[in-house]
This record gives C-alpha cells, sequence and structure tokens, in this order.
C-alpha cells in the first residue's frame, strides 16, 4: 500500500459523493462473491434471531418435562428434547443472543484495548513500546486455551469472566496490528504534513493513522469472534462454561457430546450446527469485509 | 558469527518474557480458588491435619515469601514436586511431553500437507469456484470445537464401523512401549525395528491428529493463500513470467519460495494454539500428554504441576520462535545481512 | 539433575519395561488369564498413606497390601455380591480374641503368612504399620481415629506372631475398622531400609513402590495412564486370585469408557453414571451391577448459617417441595434406592438409613412456608460438586424449578473441585448444598457421627444439637445387640426426621458395567475396585 493510494482515500472522504460510492462498491463485492453475500445474509439472520428469538421460541427454554426426557426431534420439538425434557430447538435459539453477546463484546474489548494499546506503542514508541511488547509477548508465550482456562478457574465461571479471559487471550494480536501499521505511518508523508499544520499529536494519532489501520484489524475481528465462541465451549467441555440453567451452545454442545455414543445425537448436533454456522459466518464474513474496506481492490 | 549473535540475541530478548512468565504464572495460581492443603488432607481431615499439611506445602508463609522460594528453587532448576502425583514436577513432564509433542507434531505435518496445496490452489485459481471451495473446506475444519469433532470421529470410526483402535492412548495394551530414543513412539518402533508397535502407534495417532489437523488448517491454508497471491503479484514474478520461465516453475520455484516466511510465522503461531487445543483432545482420546496433566493440576490447585507446566511451554514457545528465527535467516538472505 | 540426566533415567525406566516380555504374547482380550478394568479417575500413588493421596489410589491397597481382618461375602437380593459387614474375617490374622473387658483384642498372625521378598509377617510389622498411620496424619490418622485407635502406645507386640489392641473404651467399631483400606500391613524391613532421617516412614520410597504382603504386586505404574496387577502366587489371605494379571486403564472421558465396554475392548468399566448403567442393562453384550452404597445418602444441606433455614418450618417446607420422584427419574435413571415418602413420622424401626417422611406436596409446603417470616420467599444460591454433576446438575436443576413454585427463588451454582471441599466441608459456608458423605463403617451413629455433630467434617450445614451429640456419644462405640442401643438410635433418627438439616433425595448405587464374561464382581463400601475375587470364564 503505497502513500498515494492512502491520501487519496483520505480526501476521498471529504467528497460529496462519498456515502454513493462506498454503497456501490458494498454492491460490487456483494454481487462479485456470492459466498461474502451468504455470510453478511446469515449474519443478519443471526442478529434477528438473537434480538427476537426469545419471543418467538414454541417452549420456555428452562422448564423441564420430566415425562418427555431425551426424546428425538419430533413435530412437537423439532431438535428434540435432552436429559431434563427442555426443549433443544428452544435453547439454541434463545442461546443465540448470549453466545452473540460473548463473542462480541469479548472481540470488542480486546479490539479497544489492544488498538489502543498497540497505536501508543507504535507512535510513540519508548518506555511504553517496550513495557507492551513484553507484556504482549507473556501472553503469547502462554498456550491461549490454558491461560483462559487458568483465568476462569480463578477468577470463578461467570459469564463476565469468560468474556474478559476470551478478550485477554486475544488482546495481543490487535496490538501487534495496531503497532506495526502504525509505525509504519508515523513519518509518512500526511503525517506531516498534519503536523505542520498545527494538528495535535493524539489527534493525529486518532483521525489521520488509526484509520488507516482498520482493513487488517477487521479480519481479525470477524475471526476472532468465531474463536470466542469456541473458546467458552472449549471451557465447558472442562466444566468451567456458564452456569446452568443458561442456554449457551458450547455447553449444550459439551454435555452432549458426552451423549453422542448413547445414541442421542440430537443433543449435540443441534447446538453444534449453530456454533458451526455462527463460526463460519464470521470466518467468511471476515473475508468479505476485508474485500470491503481493502483500497487495494477498490477499483 | 553475524548469525550467531542474532540469536544470542534473540535468547536475551527472552529472558525478560520468561520472567513475566513465571510471574504470571505463580500470581494466577495462587489466585485459584480452593485450598490445596484442605484438598490433599482428604476426607474426614480435621483442622488441625489440614495445617500440618499446609506447613509441609510452605502454604502458611506470605505469598512475597512463597514467591522468593519459589525463585529459589527455579534457580537450581527445581520445579518442584507435584502433590497429587507425588512425583517431581519435571519427570512428570519431561514423561508426558513426548506425548503431546507427537500429537501435536504430527497433527501440523497432516495439516501443512493438506492446508498448503489447498492454499496454493486456491491463490492460482483466485475467486473461481475452486478458491471458494477450498475456503469452505478449511472454513468448515475450524468452525466445530475440537472435542466435538473428536468424540464424533471416535463414534463413526470407532464406535460404528470399528476401523480405527480404541481411543485408549499410545499404543494399545496388545504392545509395550519400544525403548525411549526420541520419546516418539512411532519413531521408536521404527527405530528398534518393531514394526507391529510403530504400526500400532500411528494407528492411534491418527484420530487424534486427525482432529487437530482440521482445527489448524484454516489459518495456515488461508495464509498459504494471501502470501501466494502476494508473492504471484508481485514485480519480480511478473519480470520472471515475461522471461519466458514456465509457468510451474515460476509458481514452484519463486512464488512459493517467497510466500514460505510468513507461512513459516503462522505455523509458529498455530503450533502454539495447538498444544492449548490438546488439552481438550487429551482428554477425549486418554492421551497421556502434559494437556490432560495441566487440567488434573488445575482442577485440584496443584501449584506446582500448573507453574511448572505453563512455564514450560512458555520456554517451548520461545524455543519454537528461536527455530523459526533461524529458519528465516537461512530462507530469507535479506534478515541475514540485516544482521 | 539436570534435563539430560532425567532423560536418561527416563529412557532406563521405560527400557526396563520394554524387558518384560509379558504383553507380546498375551492377547489380553481373549485370555482368560488377564482382565482389563477401566476407571474413571486418575491414581496418584500406591501408599494410602502418603498425604495427598486421593481416593482411586484406595485400590492400591485393597488389592496389593493385607490388613489383619477382611469382610465376608454375601449375595444380594438380585443375585449380585457384597461385602458383608457383619462377618468379619481373617486376612493376615489367624484368629483374635476379646479380653474379659472388651479392651484389649489379642491377634495371632498366621504362621506361614510371609511379604512378598518371603520374609514372614510379624507383629513388628503390624506396629509399625499402624504406628505409621498415626504419624503420617491426616486421612490416615482420623480413619484409625474412627475405631478408637489414635496412640501407639495402644499397639502392643507381644511376640513375633502376637499383636495386642489395647482400646481406651470397649467399641464396635474397633474390629471393624481394622478391615478398611488405611489399616495395611506393610513390609517394615523393606520400608526402614528406605527411609531416610528426614523421611523416617519411607513415605518416598513406599509412594512408588508397594512393599506388602498382599494378593497383587504393581508389575508396572504408568501415572496418569495404567498400573498393571500381577498376581502373588503365595498368598496367605485368602483364596488365590482368579486372575494372573490385572490391567487397570485411566479412561478419563466417560463417553470413551461406554464406547469401550460396549465393543468388548474391556472387562469392566468401574463405577459408570447411572444414566449408561440403565441404557446398558438393556444391552444383552453388558452385565450392569448397580449396588446400594451402605450408609451413603444423596442429600440436600440446609445451612443453619442462612437465616431462613434456622427456621424449621422453612426448612420442613422445602423437605416437602422437593421433588423426589422427578429427581430420580431424570438424575438418578431409576438406579438406587429412594428415601422420600416415608409412611409414619416416627421410625418404626432403627433400620439405617431409611426413608424420611417427607414427599412432594407443594401445598404442604407452601402452607408450613406461611406461617414463617419468610411466606414471600426468599433468594438462595444452591450450590453442587462439578465433580459429581452428572447427578448434582440435573438434581438441582430439578429443585430450583420446584422450590420456585413457593416462592423460594433458587440460583444454581457449580464449585470445581478444589474448591468444593474448602467451602462446603471446611469452612461450611454454602447455605444449600448437594452432598454425598457415606461411611464405611456401617451404622446409623458412625454416620450421625460425622454428619450431625457440630464441628465434624461432613456436617455442612452446622447443625448443632445437644439430644443428637448425647445420642450419638452413647451409641457410638455401644454393641448393636445392647437392648438400650435401639431405643435410641430410633430418638436419634426421630431428631433427624423433624429437623431436617439434610433432605436425603435417595440413596445412591455403585454401577459398574462388564463383559458377560466376568465373574466374582464384589461391591466394597469403600467403592473400589477389588480384584481379588474377579474370574473370567
Amino acid at each position: 500500500m503505497t502513500d498515494a493510494t492512502l491520501t487519496s482515500q483520505l480526501t476521498a472522504g471529504s467528497r460529496p459523493s462519498a456515502f454513493a460510492r462506498n454503497l456501490a462498491h458494498f454492491r460490487y463485492v456483494m454481487t462479485s462473491n456470492p459466498v461474502t453475500f451468504l455470510a453478511f445474509v446469515l449474519c443478519a439472520g443471526m442478529i434477528l434471531v438473537a434480538l427476537f428469538g426469545p419471543m418467538l421460541v414454541p417452549h420456555d427454554p428452562l422448564a423441564t418435562l420430566s415425562d418427555k426426557a431425551l426424546k428425538p426431534p419430533s413435530w412437537d420439538h423439532w431438535f428434540g428434547t435432552d436429559q431434563l425434557g427442555r426443549d433443544v430447538f428452544s435453547r439454541v435459539v434463545v442461546a443465540t443472543r448470549l453466545d452473540l453477546l460473548i463473542s462480541v463484546s469479548a472481540v470488542a474489548i480486546s479490539f479497544v484495548c489492544g488498538a489502543a494499546m498497540g497505536a501508543c506503542a507504535g507512535y510513540w514508541g519508548g518506555w511504553f513500546d517496550k513495557l507492551s511488547g513484553r507484556f504482549l509477548d507473556t501472553i503469547m508465550a502462554f498456550p491461549l486455551f490454558v491461560l483462559a482456562m487458568g483465568i476462569v478457574a480463578a477468577a470463578g465461571n461467570t459469564i463476565q469472566n469468560i468474556v474478559i479471559a476470551t478478550a485477554i487471550i486475544n488482546l495481543p494480536f490487535y496490538a501487534r496490528v495496531a503497532r506495526a501499521e502504525v509505525s509504519i505511518r508515523r513519518n509518512a508523508g500526511y503525517v506531516q504534513a498534519a503536523r505542520l499544520s498545527g494538528n495535535s499529536e493524539l489527534r493525529i494519532l486518532m483521525f489521520k493513522i488509526l484509520p488507516n489501520t482498520l482493513p487488517p484489524m477487521m479480519v481479525q475481528l470477524s475471526l476472532n469472534m468465531g474463536w470466542a465462541i469456541l473458546n467458552a465451549a472449549g471451557l465447558s467441555f472442562i466444566g468451567l462454561g456458564v452456569r446452568p440453567p443458561t442456554a449457551e451452545w458450547g455447553i449444550m454442545v459439551a454435555e452432549g457430546a458426552n451423549y453422542i455414543i448413547s445414541g442421542e445425537w440430537w443433543l449435540a448436533l443441534f447446538p453444534g450446527a449453530a456454533l458451526m454456522l455462527a463460526v463460519f459466518t464470521f470466518n467468511l464474513l471476515g473475508d468479505g469485509l476485508r474485500d470491503l474496506v481493502d483500497p487495494q481492490r477498490r477499483t | 558469527m553475524g548469525q550467531l549473535t542474532i540469536i544470542l540475541a534473540r535468547v536475551l530478548q527472552a529472558v525478560p518474557t520468561i520472567f513475566g512468565i513465571v510471574v504470571v504464572t505463580f500470581l494466577l495460581t495462587r489466585a485459584l480458588p480452593g485450598d490445596p492443603a484442605a484438598y490433599f488432607a482428604g476426607a474426614s481431615a480435621t483442622p488441625e491435619s489440614i495445617a500440618e499439611i499446609r506447613v509441609k506445602l510452605g502454604l502458611d508463609q506470605s505469598l512475597p515469601l512463597q514467591f522468593v522460594a519459589y525463585l529459589q528453587d527455579l534457580a537450581t532448576g527445581n520445579l518442584g514436586q507435584s502433590i497429587s502425583t507425588g512425583q517431581p514436577v519435571a519427570t512428570e513432564l519431561l514423561r508426558r511431553l513426548p506425548a503431546s509433542l507427537e500429537l501435536t507434531l504430527f497433527a501440523l505435518l497432516l495439516s501443512v500437507a493438506v492446508a498448503i496445496p489447498l492454499g496454493v490452489l486456491a491463490a492460482v485459481k483466485q475467486d473461481t469456484w475452486i478458491d471458494q471451495v477450498c475456503r469452505f473446506i478449511v472454513t468448515a475444519g475450524v468452525s466445530l470445537p475440537t472435542f466435538f469433532t473428536g468424540l464424533l470421529l471416535v463414534y463413526v470410526f470407532y464406535f460404528l464401523l470399528g476401523i480405527a483402535p480404541a481411543p485408549l492412548g499410545r499404543l494399545d495394551m496388545l504392545h509395550i512401549a519400544p525403548p525411549q530414543v526420541t520419546g516418539f513412539l512411532v519413531l521408536d518402533g521404527l527405530i528398534a525395528r518393531e514394526w507391529a508397535t510403530a504400526w500400532s502407534a500411528f494407528k492411534q495417532l491418527l484420530l487424534p491428529g486427525i482432529t487437530l489437523a482440521l482445527f489448524t488448517l484454516a489459518p495456515l491454508a488461508r495464509m498459504t493463500r494471501a502470501a501466494m497471491l502476494q508473492a504471484l503479484a508481485s514485480e519480480y514474478l511478473r519480470t520472471a513470467r515475461a522471461a519466458g520461465l514456465s509457468s510451474t516453475r515460476v509458481l514452484m520455484v519463486y512464488a512459493f519460495r517467497n510466500a514460505m516466511l510468513p507461512i513459516i510465522t503462522t505455523l509458529g503461531m498455530v503450533f502454539s494454539f495447538t498444544l492449548g487445543a490438546n488439552v481438550l483432545v487429551e482428554k477425549v482420546f486418554a492421551w497421556p500428554g502434559i494437556g490432560s496433566f495441566a487440567i488434573e493440576a488445575l482442577v485440584v490447585s496443584d501449584y506446582a504441576a500448573v507453574q511448572g507446566f505453563v512455564l514450560s511451554m512458555a520456554v517451548l514457545f520461545v524455543l519454537l520462535n528461536l527455530v523459526i528465527d533461524t529458519v528465516y535467516t537461512l530462507i530469507d538472505p535479506r534478515v541475514r545481512i540485516e544482521g | 539433575m539436570n534435563r539430560r540426566e532425567l532423560l536418561k533415567s527416563a529412557g532406563a525406566l521405560t527400557a526396563g519395561a520394554a524387558l518384560l516380555p509379558f504383553l507380546k504374547t498375551n492377547a489380553w482380550a481373549q485370555s482368560t488369564g488377564t482382565i482389563v478394568v477401566m476407571i474413571g479417575n486418575t491414581i496418584n500413588s500406591l501408599d494410602i498413606h502418603r498425604p495427598g493421596t486421593n481416593r482411586p489410589s484406595y485400590q492400591v491397597a485393597v488389592n496389593v497390601y493385607d490388613r489383619l481382618v477382611t469382610f465376608g461375602t454375601k449375595k444380594l437380593a438380585d443375585g449380585s455380591l457384597s461385602y458383608d459387614y457383619d462377618k468379619v474375617e481373617p486376612e493376615l490374622a489367624e484368629s483374635w480374641s476379646l479380653s474379659a473387658d472388651r479392651k484389649a483384642i489379642l491377634f495371632k498372625i498366621k504362621p506361614n503368612a510371609t511379604f512378598w521378598d518371603g520374609s514372614p509377617v510379624t507383629a513388628d510389622d503390624v506396629k509399625w504399620s499402624f504406628d505409621r498411620a498415626l504419624a503420617l496424619g491426616g486421612f490416615p490418622k482420623v480413619q484409625m481415629g474412627a475405631g478408637g485407635f489414635v496412640d501407639p502406645e495402644q499397639f502392643v507386640v507381644v511376640d513375633a506372631k502376637t499383636f495386642r489392641i489395647d482400646l481406651k473404651q470397649p467399641s464396635k467399631l474397633a474390629l471393624p475398622n481394622l478391615g478398611v483400606p488405611v489399616a495395611v500391613i506393610i513390609n517394615s524391613k523393606v520400608a526402614k531400609a528406605n527411609a531416610t532421617a528426614a523421611d523416617p516412614w519411607a513415605a518416598e520410597y513406599l509412594h512408588r513402590t508397594p512393599a506388602g504382603s498382599g494378593a497383587f504386586k504393581v508389575e508396572r505404574w504408568d501415572a496418569g495412564q495404567q498400573l498393571i496387577y500381577v498376581r502373588n502366587d503365595k498368598w496367605t489371605g485368602g483364596p488365590l486370585p482368579g486372575v494372573q494379571r490385572v490391567i487397570i486403564r485411566e479412561v478419563p472421558a466417560s463417553a470413551t469408557r461406554r464406547a469401550l465396554i460396549e465393543r468388548g475392548d474391556a472387562h469392566l468399566s468401574f463405577q459408570i453414571p447411572n444414566k449408561d448403567a440403565q441404557e446398558l442393562a438393556l444391552n444383552k453384550k453388558v452385565k450392569v451391577v448397580g449396588s446400594p452404597i451402605d450408609n451413603c445418602l444423596y442429600v440436600a444441606c440446609l445451612n443453619y448459617n442462612f437465616e431462613p433455614f434456622r427456621d424449621q418450618k422453612v426448612r420442613q417446607a422445602v423437605a416437602w417441595a422437593i421433588p423426589y420422584e422427578q429427581i430420580f427419574k431424570q438424575a438418578a435413571y431409576g438406579r438406587g434406592v429412594p428415601m422420600w415418602g416415608g409412611k409414619s413420622a416416627k421410625p418404626a424401626t432403627a433400620a439405617w438409613p431409611q426413608k424420611f417422611p417427607y414427599s412432594t406436596d407443594l401445598k404442604k409446603a407452601k402452607a408450613l412456608l406461611d406461617q414463617t417470616k419468610f411466606k414471600d420467599g426468599f433468594e438462595v444460591p444452591l450450590s453442587y460438586d462439578l465433580g459429581e454433576a452428572d447427578w448434582g446438575e440435573p438434581a438441582a436443576l430439578l429443585i430450583q424449578e420446584s422450590l420456585g413454585k413457593i416462592g423460594i427463588k433458587v440460583t444454581l451454582d457449580k464449585v470445581p473441585g478444589a474448591n468444593w471441599r474448602t467451602v462446603a466441608l471446611v469452612e461450611k459456608k454454602l447455605p444449600f448444598l448437594l452432598e454425598n458423605f457415606g461411611g464405611w463403617l456401617n451404622t446409623a451413629d458412625y454416620y450421625f457421627y460425622w454428619a450431625y455433630i457440630k464441628g465434624n467434617l461432613f456436617n455442612a450445614s452446622n447443625y448443632d444439637d445437644p439430644v443428637v451429640k448425647k445420642l450419638v456419644d452413647e451409641t457410638l462405640h455401644m454393641e448393636k445387640s445392647n437392648p438400650a442401643y435401639e431405643a435410641k438410635i430410633k430418638q436419634m433418627l426421630q431428631k433427624a426426621f423433624d429437623d431436617v438439616p439434610r433432605i436425603p433425595l435417595w440413596q445412591p448405587t455403585l454401577e459398574s458395567a462388564m463383559s458377560p464374561k466376568m465373574q466374582g464382581y464384589e461391591f466394597w463400601f469403600h467403592r473400589q475396585v477389588d480384584a481379588r475375587s474377579y474370574k473370567i470364564v
């Protein structure tokens, strides 16, 4: 990426037709890549389910029915019932909100903290750069899942702690990328120009440099949303997930996995499929987002 | 000489990291809920017997004192004794590490063998249906929790079809471990010319290996694709093509060689998170690696064991980065000049 | 030791093991000489006296060591075998006699009893072993104390083959307590030879290398993977085991264990979840044995430290609101003995455990609650152990739902293993919890001693009642044949019925699945594998 394209992109923002151009680009990306289009549709669908799902489900996701335990899928219970006779379909649908919440908040925290940390380190360098670098090295040197396990085990298995643990293990990715991108641009021509025209350092960092570091981070963002859900699922498998009776895909798969051998496949399969679909969507979305925001691909 | 200095500098750079890890691990273990003394005093323990054990474990002292004691032990190479297994942590880790490494390396090997061709293919056929299918396959692999994939594979290949051996660790019960040379049972079996043992070890390795490999396909294949795209678009490749070099030769020799650097970096990162993911897979396959050891230790707040585990992982990771840096200098002459 | 040396020694160990040519010629699955047992936990020591030795390791003490006495075998109603608490039988002791004042027991050790190294078992070995159990502290000391053995002075060597225990007071628990896993007899000569000044009881040595006289020797121990026993053909403690070799395999995932037993790749899956038991019982290829665990109850504890539970009516209201039937069906999968719905509010017999006079009656529960100042309900967390989640979680969920109907809002709290013991039993600060204590010695007073006396470990409710305390003090060592005994036990039960600090859900069973070819599976109070009676046909 050269400075010329960057400056042209920056100045492009001030033209009145910017919105229309962006829309056109969006349409171009969507139509040229059906997979990306599919990902966007799936993502929108998931958000809708998260918003309205709990109002629409046919059964109470927490109500137990003793005479209907472990029944295979039927007309009444589309995804069957679990060991306590709870409706798996309702639980899968209701869990969407919590799972999206976990992944979005975990990723948002690590994105904001990581980007801020990396940007400061990359822009000013010095002792902060060294210190944060060591800090990130330390996190990176842990096997990530084990670190998350340790944090949740130490702090207790609440949703909040799961989110924080996931955020911490993802932090280095953003911080690294932000630092690299910022330090490349620190002395770029347009930044020098902004400096000469009297902008404060913070202003330059916030408004001139940071926006340009977003594209590479966007891709990471959606990938990590998928990982966040998988991470929560893994924690559930070793007993450190969200507390029952809360419906969450990870814990449903983790508990259901023990029923595969005994033939009750629906317990793990449906939440597993939902989880897979979500992770899948986020991953595909990552590629789509890159196409969308990558200036190199704007022609 | 120059290379040696680079490596030395890397090692020195790792020192503060390792110190950071020591501190973080220490604090993390002390923050674990539960009182190991109460746990290990066992059923029907009295407050006195718990206090006795607390003194024995040195847990009656203040945190800073405990930390100093821990550092002193570390300085003499003593990782302490695991209270749950009663073995020195170092022995325990050395015994289990080969199992985890064998599994991880095998999985990575599998993954590389599939992911790199897929990535190259996707890059060469960019934006065609082949590209999309590759993308679909690798994304699907990373979209399922590893323990779920593992149990599913066990269910289908062992329980239903009976093709795979029983998921019972590294060797089936007919065979005993060959004399240890590398610690990798398949290799050791081959070295000892015990073909049947090697074959059995390999079969045991297959399902957990595939489970982990599926999970690592995506980052490798994606990075290969991206790196190849970049390499293919570069000036010198255009020149090479223009100079009339055959397209296979251009692809394999020039483009791929240049794409290797980012792939190797990714490989390092993938290695780290595969070791983490191991924890779950080992549980499903009763694999006697360090991951299952770590879970066990974490659940009973076995401080020495958790600390030893994390520390050894971290050292392993630092070593790995060193190796990667060295490989870098070998592949990319520019790094050498800079150094 | 540096890393290289360590590697070398580890290598030497495996190389040594490789020289044992046994398994290559033995296809275990077909052979009748080898039996493969799967367990879900990890054996962490071969020495039961060592602090930190976990429960699954107790089986080593059972199979590898002998005690002075053991228990007989009886056939249960379903045809399965169980130990018989009322029949104490010789193991290393040939005979024993009680002094006239019943304060001394004199043991004659079998003349032909020898340790594996050929040396005879002497009274010195017995004394050294018992002294050791007291000296190393922790659980062994406490368990020895249950029989009234608290002071090394009580263990007296009369001559090489005669050993005496002096009791501070006569106790019905003394003799049975010599048959528990802790009371093992160790080869003191070997142990002393490996003791050091810092480690006078050879804890380091015995941790890895047992030295006993038992039916099996440990052939190989790969911690975290497997333990292999091989038969001691010169065993004098009882009839020679039916199998030459026992492989104990640790398989952590219960789904994997189930797959293996269903595929016939192991002979015995020890202690399986109730759900698997229920389903496998219908499977022709696998035999399932469920034995009620003596003196053990799964209970919901109400903590007196939590204000509402100080009110007897609130506790009774909770007891009437528990959905017993549903819990039994969905948490116990119908495997166990119901402990609710007793016909009379007064205990008809002194049998223990017996049904409590509660059943699910939400109207009654609500009426009781309305008589208290908590009639508008309250909020309480219900805790259970992560390690017991297979029954704890469904039970807790069902209790949560049902108590919600009388206005008690329950939140669930799953506590990880290490923390559980601390918060639930040591600090006793959980307001409402699921607990599963079982006593090794099978008497009601023993259960009450641990679970209803203030300050004792399993009294997680902080129950404190002078009457119960007095009754337990009186009955704990009293012979069952004493005419006063039964009346006192009934009185004790009455208090437990009325006060309900512990609400029994059901009496659990120990479920195991095995190949139909396997015989001789026997239930023991210690709930561990006792392979001495196993056979393959």
